[in-house]
């Protein structure tokens, strides 16, 4: 091949309490898709988040076009053509989307300093064009849907015409039909000789896209293959250090017959539209459905989230009353949002404190002060038993790696001890090793008896793990699947089944 | 992204000078009318009459200091900041003013660029605080809010230094517009004319100029405007310097209005100036505000005040009742944005 655009060597990176990187070498050529694949926390955006300025390197060397550079910040990035998708979604909701891709680089009028917000809606609707994108330059951002919100961010780091484009799981909040649109534009720009970083949990998609792989664990860079040589079995096993077992467990066969949670008729405006279910004692219920569909929806007005039009709840036979999260934990209702970032977590506080704040109460003793050794305690026992990797219990959680911090809304909710627990995407942004450590989690936690709400957009995890399958679409239930009888199809013509075509 | 129709807005639509939503204003203006009428309806009752040119000159000249004030406020409250200085930075750009004029026999010109300048200084200070030495805004401006303070008495001798004789200071700030007198005494004051040219020139600032863009962006997400290569602390430091040019503003027609500096005054006025913005519409939060907003919550600040005033209303229970008032207005304030989100 010819030579490496970019080569980056011995780099080495140490935060408070963790050495995130060790001795790490990475390269990209032109017109490649070098993918980088790792377990949760292995280290893959901090590495890439050096490439752009966001981290100063410990020590190594970076090597752009064969000479070495330094790239203190992100503006000296985009100076040398590096741009990067972050994890997380870093656009300005006030803003809109032409004004969010541009920011930085106002185009200016006549006089310095005064902007041409012609030339900037201009030049916004130009790229869109090229990009083949339909999005609104003028619209504002928060008026978008997650899914547009990320096509912004990938429109904006395209938008710097840079020759090493990084994308740190640009594919996690998409449908499959956005992932095809993300995938034709990279193929677009790698045929233009743009080398291309590519970070995925999805596996399936590296032999789709990408020419290399780049396997990290533990800080470490494990190895470099050529995708082509390589099956997905044997970067699993690289990822995790040992060859896990995949296999489908056993969905278990519920006995105990007594529902624990019954909705009927739920209505909240367009979103949900006469929504009825009930979950059995031990049970995991799976709710399907394309993006959209009202799952979400229905789960947060269960949980008191949002308020509902008409429509009864009955825990245990009886109705009850929920006015707020409050009264949903009181009930012993739990929801672990999608979002975990916005409605998860309180990111700036540690892990103890996030592991118990839905159930602190049982930890505060008289004159209502918290007792810290048995938060202590009960914290310390989620972080082994989800194996959370974390430095410390004191650790503020926007310090973990994105799929840790899903973890400990699990654990948060593990603690509060709910009988009733809805899961909205719980795998999502997970690596296989801790999806796989989240399945036997949920199926422990049915097994114990607790009733369990699965919404997933991922078709065989929803067939692998739930005893019933509910398909909703346009906001109301369009089906309802045991395990036996469902399959991929069935899923999808109950999910599709828009209400012209009933 | 099919689900994504590209709508075509009404052209227009961009630009923070009439970028939020319509209803956002109508509101604050209506509050505006609603309370005007209200007091005329109480005058009316007790034999009087509230809409009289005298007192719409009286309101004018009233709000102009203040509403100067919350202009540059309003830029700090959109990056999601707070800047509790700004009434002492009048008071020393004040004291300031007078002293070159007066002890220094400077020309006026001088001194108003003086006191100009002084505002600016004390918001560069402010600035460096905030944006490079990373101090929570409402500390640090509380800092300087007391620096400014005991600055104030010390350069004065904690006595007030009044302006001898009229060097055509006072009177080019607080005369008619081209020396017209429209009814009796009173023409258009030229404080209200100059209020209105700060609000003008504020306003483009913010929606036209990339200092305004950058407001917006830090108070909606630094990190991303971080992460974006703008440069976050430059623009942070010089919107707390616009808001101590517009103290330092405020300060100079203080002292024209008062025909002398008083190290007293100013005070407090911080408290006015914040009410005034939030009144408008600007979100404490950041990331959301209008100038005109501003202004238009000047006014409702001022005409409550003078109101209340006019009728009578003892001034311990006018304080209360401005109070109040600020309450409801940022209740309301969060009512709409709920029921938009
Ligand atoms: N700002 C920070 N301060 C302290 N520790 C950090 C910080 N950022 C990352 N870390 C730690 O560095 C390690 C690597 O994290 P990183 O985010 O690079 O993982 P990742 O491979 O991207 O994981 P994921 O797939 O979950 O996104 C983790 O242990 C994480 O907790
Ligand atoms: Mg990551």
């Amino acid at each position: 091949m010819a030579e490496p655009l970019l080569e980056m060597s011995g780099i080495e990176k140490h935060f408070p309490g963790v050495q995130a990187l060790v001795d790490c070498h990475f390269d990209l050529f032109p017109g490649e898709v070098h993918a980088l694949v790792g377990e949760n926390g292995a280290g893959k955006s901090t590495l890439m988040k050096i490439l752009d300025g966001v981290y100063e390197r410990d020590s190594g060397v970076i090597k752009l076009k064969g000479s070495e550079v330094d790239i203190p910040n992100t503006a000296t990035a985009q100076r040398l053509g590096i741009s990067m998708i972050h994890q997380e979604l870093n656009l300005m909701p006030h803003l809109t989307v032409a004004q969010n891709i541009f920011i930085g680089r106002e185009p200016q009028g006549r006089l310095p300093f005064v902007l041409d917000e012609r030339a900037l809606n201009e030049n916004a609707a130009a790229l869109f064009e090229k990009l083949r994108l339909h999005l609104d330059p003028r619209k504002r951002v928060s008026a978008l849907t997650v899914a547009q919100q990320q096509m912004v961010e990938i429109a904006k780091a395209l938008s710097f015409n840079a020759s090493v484009l990084i994308m740190d799981e640009p594919t996690a909040a998409l449908t499959d039909k956005e992932i095809d649109e993300l995938f034709r534009i990279t193929r677009q720009l790698r045929g233009e000789g743009v080398g291309i970083v590519h970070i995925s949990h999805r596996l399936q998609e590296l032999k789709q896209i990408s020419d290399r792989v780049t396997v990290m664990r533990d800080g470490h860079v494990i190895n470099t293959v050529a995708t082509a040589d390589a099956t997905v079995e044997q970067i699993i096993s690289m990822m995790v250090g040992r060859t896990i077992f995949e296999a489908a467990p056993e969905v278990p066969e519920v006995t105990n017959p007594e529902v624990v949670l019954e909705v009927r008729n739920l209505n909240r405006g367009r979103a949900i539209r006469d929504v009825s279910f009930s979950v059995h004692r031990g049970e995991i219920v799976g709710i399907a459905g394309l993006v959209g569909a009202g799952r979400t929806e229905v789960a947060r007005a269960v949980f008191g989230a949002d308020p509902i039009d008409s429509g009864e709840i009955l825990i245990h036979g009886k109705k009850v009353k929920i006015s707020g999260p409050i009264d949903a934990v009181h009930h012993g209702i739990g929801y672990l949002s999608e979002d975990r970032k916005r409605y998860g977590l309180a990111l700036g506080l540690n892990v103890e404190t996030n592991v118990v704040m839905a159930s602190l109460q049982r930890f505060v003793g008289r004159l209502g002060i918290v007792r810290s050794g048995l938060t202590r305690v009960a914290a310390e026992r989620q972080v082994q038993n989800l194996a959370i990797k974390t430095p410390s219990l004191s650790q503020r959680v926007r310090n973990l790696s994105g799929g840790t911090q899903q973890k400990v809304v699990v654990a948060k909710w593990l603690t509060a001890d709910t009988e009733i627990l809805f899961f909205d995407e719980p795998t999502r942004g997970i690596d296989v090793g801790a999806k796989s450590e989240i399945y036997q989690l949920l199926n422990a936690l049915a097994h114990e008896g607790k009733a369990i709400v699965m919404i997933s957009s991922d078709l065989p995890e929803i067939l692998r793990m739930s005893h019933r399958i509910i398909v909703m679409c346009e906001g109301r239930v369009t089906g309802e699947l045991t395990a036996a009888e469902a399959n991929q199809e069935k899923i999808m013509t109950f999910a599709t089944q828009r209400e012209a075509a009933a | 992204m099919s689900n994504a129709p590209g709508l075509p807005l009404p052209a227009g639509r961009s630009g923070a000078l009439i970028r939020a939503d319509f209803f956002q204003r109508f509101l604050a203006f209506g509050a505006l009318i609603v309370l005007i009428l209200f007091f005329q309806v109480w005058c009316v009752a007790i034999g009087t009459n509230f809409l009289t040119f005298e007192n719409l000159v009286n309101i004018l000249v009233a709000t102009a200091v203040v509403g100067v004030l919350a202009l540059g406020e309003t830029f700090v409250i959109i990056t999601g900041g707070i800047d509790l200085s700004v009434g002492t930075v009048l008071t020393i750009s004040m004291v300031m003013t007078a002293v070159c004029i007066t002890s220094q026999h400077l020309p006026v010109p001088v001194g108003i660029l003086v006191g100009f300048l002084t505002g600016g200084l004390m918001g560069l200070i402010n600035g460096v605080l905030v944006a490079h030495l990373k101090l929570a805004p409402f500390i640090a401006t509380l800092g300087i809010l007391n620096v400014a303070r005991g600055l104030s008495l010390v350069l004065t001798q904690t006595r007030p230094i009044y302006f001898a004789g009229d060097n055509g200071f006072q009177s080019g700030v607080m005369g008619n517009l081209f020396g017209v007198k429209l009814s009796g005494e009173f023409g258009i004051p030229i404080i209200a004319i100059l209020m209105f040219a700060a609000a003008l020139f504020a306003a483009f600032l913010l929606g036209k100029t990339v200092l305004g863009r950058y407001t917006f962006a830090l108070g909606s997400n630094e990190e991303a405007a971080r992460l974006s290569g703008v440069n976050v602390a430059k623009w942070k430091m010089l919107v707390y310097v616009v808001c101590g040019l517009f103290a330092g503003l405020a300060g100079v027609l203080s002292a024209a209005r008062l025909g002398s500096a008083q190290p007293a005054t100013g005070f407090g006025l911080e408290l006015s100036a914040i009410s005034a913005v939030v009144i408008g519409g600007t979100s404490l939060s950041g990331g959301e505000g209008t100038i005109l907003g501003t202004v238009i919550g000047a006014f409702i600040v001022y005409v409550l005040t003078y109101g209340l005033q006019f009728v009578n209303v003892p001034q311990e229970w006018q304080i209360v009742v401005t109070g109040i008032v600020v309450i409801g207005a940022v209740y309301i304030d969060n009512l709409r944005r709920r029921q938009r989100a």
